[in-house]
């Protein structure tokens, strides 16, 4: 990946910065610069918002053949993921296995390495998803003071 | 009016390696390394964790307790000795990451285990002169010991971040002192992926010389002795150094359990110090005292003492998740994943 084309989305990387429009209130992730629903009407009015992180996964896969880079975290979950504000986004969900991913599942946002140019290059850091756990009970078990 | 702890964050990796199964696979006595190290587990990174994304974890669960605009935040301090890069700092993705840029300063620091106390005491300073309103600290490592090293049964990963303020204090830092020589018990040249170090070199001269010194000069300075504090937290590179120096200068096992996590998670470094206070803060009630004590392989200690303000009492702590439901949130690997997570192997490609 070039370099500028990285560094001009970090905003929206790392921060899951979208747009709202203020003519009809629907939020959009990544930016857009004219809401497709209000069109000329709308420009002008769609404003910069951050959003909350936490949605529910929407739809998933599991890849077992990875692309570069991800050799070694097959296999892996991709998932769209329906933010709470609106918005869908296709992210990885990590910190969980697969089997445990299901449609509908509370997920919330995190930053996480999502590549690199090599060794020697930029590392690139983005947002995946891991699951929302309401008690720390949901993981292998608690450890037993010995 | 003195600087303090406005919020405080932490983070640790999801994933364990057992003592016992590192030794396996060096043919050593994993239950006689689990007991001379007083260390059961580890904690590892995930292969898409750094100490960038750790920082980030712990600085936004810092955030999440607290109502103050990340634009208030003056400086972004990260110690540790494992940044992702050698050259580009670490400070300036986690003040991105937590919407404070651009008006502000940021740096990382290192000095091996106590980078992230130093990082503190900075804070502290352009606090108290009006320089900043706030200041965030990090302490975060993904620390590596050579494979067969005695330092991989502990070397681990996490962090714990504070924001340092005047205004909505929760805990006051009455007083830090340092205490700093050339003791070459620990090191690692540019170029090289892993540390090395003095072995036994690192006791006496080393931890236990910087922290029983930096210790007896905070408690001599303030006026205290160790029964007047309800919580110590040292330096715990493995399980068995903080019991010992806590016994040597008089303070007791009560004193010490709760901010002891390395039985569990390994030392995580430059998190090692912040991640025990945060365990104390955690369960920690208006008046209570706390002496925290770091230590740094090069060498050097910083020491704090602490008093829990009744502010704690309106602190959303249950905002951002508790030090023990990070612990207790787990999941076991073996080496060959431990070895994959950590880049241990290498692919032909």
């Amino acid at each position: 990946m070039a370099i500028p084309r990285f560094w001009r989305h970090i905003g929206s990387r790392y921060n899951l910065v979208g747009t709202k429009c203020k003519v009809c209130g629907k939020v959009y992730f990544p930016p857009r610069d004219v809401c497709p629903v209000c069109h000329r009407k709308s420009l002008g009015s769609m404003e910069r918002v951050k959003l909350s992180g936490s949605g529910k996964i929407y739809s998933y896969t599991v890849i077992h053949t990875p692309q570069k880079d991800f050799e070694m975290q097959t296999p892996y979950v991709m998932a769209i993921v329906e933010l709470d504000e609106g918005p869908r986004v296709t992210a990885q969900i990590v910190d969980c296995d697969p089997s445990e991913v299901h449609i509908g599942m509370r997920v919330r946002a995190v930053l996480r390495r999502i590549g690199e140019d090599g060794e020697g290059g930029i590392i690139y850091y983005g947002y995946k998803f891991v699951p929302e756990r309401t008690s720390a009970k949901g993981a292998q078990g608690h450890l037993s003071v010995k | 009016m003195s600087a303090g702890i406005v919020s405080y964050g932490a983070y640790i990796p999801r994933y364990r390696i057992d003592v016992g199964e590192i030794a396996r696979v060096w043919g050593a006595d994993g239950e006689a390394r689990s007991k001379s190290l007083a260390v059961y587990s580890k904690s590892v990174p995930g292969p898409d964790e750094d100490t960038a994304t750790i920082a980030i974890e712990a600085a936004r669960n810092a955030l999440r307790r607290v109502n103050i605009d990340p634009k208030d935040i003056g400086a972004v301090f990260v110690g540790s000795e494992s940044h992702p890069y050698v050259v580009k700092p670490t400070a300036s993705i986690v003040a991105e990451a937590i919407g404070a840029t651009p008006y502000l300063t940021a740096a990382d620091y290192e000095f091996a285990c106590k980078a992230g106390t130093t990082a503190i005491q900075t804070c502290m300073a352009m606090v108290k002169s009006g320089m900043i309103k706030y200041g965030l600290a990090i302490g975060a490592d993904t620390s590596q010991g050579a494979p067969g090293d005695p330092l991989e049964y502990t070397a681990s990963a996490g962090g714990a971040a504070y924001i340092i303020g005047k205004e909505g204090v929760i805990a006051r830092i009455n007083h830090t002192v340092s205490y700093t020589t050339d003791t070459p018990d620990f090191w690692r040249r540019e170029g090289q992926k892993y540390p090395s170090h003095g072995g036994r070199f690192t006791g006496e001269p080393a931890y236990f010389k910087h922290i029983i010194n930096c210790t007896k000069h905070l408690m001599e300075s303030v006026g205290t002795k160790p029964s007047d504090y309800n919580y110590a937290v040292f330096h715990q590179p493995n399980g068995k150094f903080p019991m010992r120096v806590a016994k040597i200068l008089g303070f007791t096992k009560e004193q010490i359990t709760t901010g002891l996590l390395t039985p569990y998670i390994g030392n995580t470094y430059s998190g090692a110090v912040p991640l025990g206070l945060a365990a104390v803060l955690d369960v920690a009630k208006p008046g209570d005292r706390i002496i925290a004590v770091s230590f740094g392989s090069g060498a050097g200690s910083d020491a704090f003492d602490i008093t829990v303000e009744d502010e704690i009492e309106n602190y959303p702590r249950h905002m951002g998740p508790s030090v023990m439901e990070l612990v207790e949130n787990y999941k076991m690997v073996d080496y060959a994943i431990y070895a994959k997570f950590r880049r241990k192997i290498h692919l032909g490609v």
